[in-house]
């Protein structure tokens, strides 16, 4: 009988992560589209329902309705294998962010190494889409998006090697009872570093790049490369691509909020009095979700600020900054940690 | 090495203001105007293609069929047609045929009519099925124009 | 890839460029020779839009080529208006009165401005920016809100007639055009501040595409790809017509030949427009907008005239060959934008794609114009 449960609540947690996953990705393409147009002083979509709330939905019924066309000469199975290898395990990393306390498929106490692990294959998609469609414009894109993710996954997990020194623990929602109100978040916590909200920054400018997000979107580089290693794909080939690199972005966002923000603590604490606590007050899903979608506003703001950099500057920012300062952050972090615990 | 922070500290800063910058005009107003629901009065001078000018008194067009426009025009896109009626002295016009389609739009044809019978209409919303959708025939449009 | 060509020395492959790709603005086509994402070689191919305009020009009558000059280059048809028709005077001994040379200056420049400030959104399109493309398209229907209401129309003015202009300027136009002034300046930092000084535009534009001043001379590039390069040559200073010579302003110059000294010569040159319309604001004289002597058919003596005019993008010149009948003999444009793509092959020998995609851009390529 307890089998029985846990396995419906993981068909329910499946169902509920995909949904979560296709949602926001439309949704996230509304409020880029929103959000850009009015930094530039438009409007934007507000033809389709209310505000344009259901333009997402058109988008949607359109893409699904596009033929699907296969190039000549390319390589069918990974053409067609691509943009799965990009959304999958973007969702299967779903699996282990805490929503709320409770509100977690499975407590896994590697979570933060298993979400790198399926970060890490995110860019087999764009290599194989690009190698598969027998263009050269996918070919070029899909090196570039090869040697930027070489460049930045090393600062990344240097910085989040430092946030596991700090925390002692690799599971996710452990790390966020951690950080119980605003000034215990791991972003303030000067104690255990003062370099903190730089490694923030450094974790927050890694997962732009991982995700392939402007200014950094040197694989998609519209204005270079036509469209990268999407530009052969049509439909929802493309479709499918886009809702990958959105839920990438959600995950990025969400392990940023996890390790540094306080995930689904409230920054006010939970007040001694809890039958008094205004809903406001609780820690819980809506806190997460603020935190979550003001950093995808965030990621969103800066794509649509700055030009794209160029590839040698990127590699550049890298090696000569992030890399040395999120090694010496480590350093740092790893001395205090030694002369307060001990 | 003191280059080196340099880049870094006024680099970014130089990030900081310009997301200052897009902050600020995203809670600005939009300056676009919403085109199908509100639109723009052309200006007067405005050169959009021409039409013929009636004429109060006799009811007809001003066109003397003197074919000023018809040569002028770079790209031959006018042909004016005139019949001289019995008794009249003067040509009267009897077709004024403009094929929109190779009109440039450069107003060669208003400037050189002495009589001023053409003008620039303000008709900016044009679209059509076909090619032939766009040969207008000016009487035509003069006297649909004209009646209420 | 099939499309490989291997070499003994090195693995080179073909990637054309165009004529659809979004950085070429137009029907360029460029075919690059490419060694991984460096060029070994490029080769621009043209003729994608030639509409045969010099040989239209034998076809039709002195006054009727004129709107065919608005379209060689669309973004600021009237310094092409402009040659052509001061081309044609210069033949046909015309002398324009004041008032029509002031508001000659004052619509050409505010024509320069607004080229300038399409060519900076899309210039930074290019390096991957689109915001400051719609601030500098917010500015620049400004402008064409003004052109239109004094010339009728918002991109292919043709404005200009043998002997003057068109229409005189309305009520409106003048203190129009000093209120833009007025906003584009307070506008400028901006621009500076969102783009010019960012550290990524900076990282990409500092030392990128350099193009000496040989190369110029060699090329025959003008305009401010020239001045980029440290020579102080404008066909308004240096070999001044209309009322220029009236007007205090200076020729920016830089001399660090890359991409940036290209971007900030035409940011300055924003300035020094709004400069001389300021100036030509203040001074517009009162009087006729046409030369009363002007014939109305124009029969030019027999002769070979040429004349050059400072456009956007480089000194336009229009040679014509009369042979005294109604109709040029010979019809020949030279166009800035042609010159400065030659240089582009040799420029972009050895760079990455994405920095050669840069140097094209500071170019300020109009294909219509190059095609002709």
């Amino acid at each position: 009988m307890g089998n029985y449960t846990e396995l419906l609540r993981l068909l329910a947690y499946l169902v509920g992560i995909i949904a979560f996953a296709a949602l926001n990705a439309a949704y996230l393409v509304w409020l880029e589209r929103k959000e850009a147009a009015h930094i530039q002083r438009r409007i934007g979509p507000k033809e389709v329902g209310p505000y344009g709330l259901l333009q997402p939905l058109a988008d949607g019924i359109k893409l699904m309705t596009k033929q699907l066309i296969v190039p000549a000469g390319a390589d069918v199975i990974l053409f067609k294998v691509a943009p799965l290898l990009i959304l999958a395990p973007a969702i299967a990393s779903f699996v282990t962010i805490p929503f709320s306390e409770t509100l977690v498929a499975r407590n896994i106490n590697l979570g933060l190494l298993m979400i790198f692990a399926f970060a890490s294959l995110n860019v087999m998609g764009v290599l194989i889409g690009g190698w598969g469609s027998n263009n050269k414009y996918a070919v070029i894109s899909a090196a570039r998006a090869v040697s930027q993710n070489v460049a930045y996954e090393i600062p990344m997990l240097i910085t989040a090697i430092t946030m596991v020194m700090v925390a002692g623990t690799m599971n996710l929602n452990e790390i966020v009872m951690q950080q119980p109100n605003i000034f215990k978040w791991y972003i303030f916590r000067f104690t255990a570093s003062p370099l903190m909200p730089v490694a923030f920054l450094i974790f927050f400018i890694c997962s732009l790049a991982e995700t392939n997000r402007a200014p950094f979107d040197m694989a998609e580089a519209e204005s270079e490369l036509v469209a990268g290693a999407y530009t052969e794909y049509s439909g929802m080939g493309f479709g499918v691509f886009f809702m990958g690199e959105y839920a990438n972005v959600v995950i990025g966002c969400s392990l940023a909020t996890i390790l540094f923000l306080g995930g689904w603590q409230s920054p006010f604490g939970v007040p001694a009095d809890a039958h008094w606590s205004l809903f406001l007050f609780k820690p819980g899903i809506l806190w997460f979700l603020i935190k979550l979608y003001l950093l995808c506003f965030t990621v969103i703001w800066v794509r649509w600020t700055y030009p794209r950099t160029q590839f040698y500057g990127l590699l550049n920012l890298s090696w000569k900054y992030l890399i040395p300062i999120s090694l010496f952050n480590l350093l740092l972090t790893g001395a205090m940690l030694k002369v307060f615990q001990s | 090495m003191s280059g080196y922070f340099n880049d870094l500290f006024s680099g970014t800063k130089s990030l900081a203001v310009g997301m200052g910058i897009t902050l600020k005009y995203f809670f600005e107003p939009v300056v676009t105007l919403q085109y199908p629901h509100e639109t723009l009065k052309m200006t007067p001078r405005f050169r959009g293609h021409i039409d013929l000018v009636k004429d109060e008194e006799t009811g007809e067009s001003k066109c003397i069929v003197c074919g000023m426009c018809q040569k002028a025009c770079p790209s031959g896109c006018i042909t004016v047609e005139g019949e001289k009626k019995e008794g009249a002295k003067k040509k009267t016009l009897s077709s004024y045929t403009l094929d929109f389609t190779k009109c440039s739009l450069c107003g060669l044809c208003v400037e050189n009519c002495k009589p001023e019978a053409i003008t620039f209409s303000k008709d900016y919303n044009l679209a059509g099925p076909s090619r032939e959708a766009y040969v207008f025939d000016l009487v035509k449009r003069m006297k649909e124009r004209c009646s209420p | 890839m099939s499309h490989l060509a291997q070499t003994q020395t090195q693995e080179t492959f073909v990637l054309n460029l165009g004529p659809q790709h979004p950085a070429t603005h137009g029907v360029l086509r460029v075919k690059l020779v490419m060694d991984g994402e460096y060029i070994v070689h490029a080769e621009p191919v043209l003729g994608y839009i030639h509409r045969m305009h010099e040989k239209m020009g034998e076809n039709r009558t002195w006054a009727q080529f004129m709107p065919n000059t608005g379209r060689l280059d669309y973004l600021s048809a009237l310094s092409y208006n402009f040659g052509y028709a001061a081309a044609v005077e210069r033949a046909a001994g015309i002398t324009v009165p004041e008032r029509a040379e002031y508001i000659r200056v004052i619509t050409t420049e505010l024509n320069r401005i607004s080229s300038h400030l399409l060519w900076f959104g899309a210039f930074v399109l290019d390096l991957g920016g689109f915001t400051p493309l719609l601030y500098a398209f917010d500015d620049r229907e400004q402008i064409l809100d003004l052109l239109e209401s004094v010339t009728g129309s918002r991109l292919t003015y043709c404005y200009f007639r043998f002997g003057g202009v068109y229409n005189d300027i309305d009520d409106n136009f003048v203190p129009g055009s000093l209120a833009f002034i007025k906003r584009l300046r307070a506008r400028m930092p901006m621009y500076h501040d969102l783009v010019t000084k960012n550290i990524i535009l900076m990282k990409r534009l500092i030392g990128i595409g350099p193009i000496s001043a040989e190369m110029c001379r060699r090329y025959g590039a003008t305009g401010p790809v020239l001045r980029g390069s440290g020579v102080q040559f404008d066909v308004r200073k240096n070999e001044p017509y209309s009322v220029y010579p009236e007007f205090n302003f200076d020729i920016p110059v830089y001399h660090e030949c890359d991409s940036m000294a290209r971007y900030m010569v035409r940011m300055d040159e924003i300035e020094q427009s709004m400069r001389i319309i300021e100036q030509a604001c203040n001074k517009l004289p009162e009087g006729p907008i046409m030369a009363e002597k002007a014939p109305k058919i124009i029969k030019p003596a027999p002769g070979d005239y040429y004349f050059s005019v400072e456009a956007a993008r480089g000194s336009f010149g229009v040679r014509i060959v009369s042979d005294g009948t109604n109709t040029p003999y010979r019809l020949k444009l030279r166009s800035p934008t042609f010159s400065n793509l030659s240089l582009f092959a040799e420029a972009s020998q050895g760079m990455l794609l994405a920095d050669a995609l840069a140097l094209m851009g500071s170019l300020d390529l109009v294909i219509p114009e190059i095609d002709r």
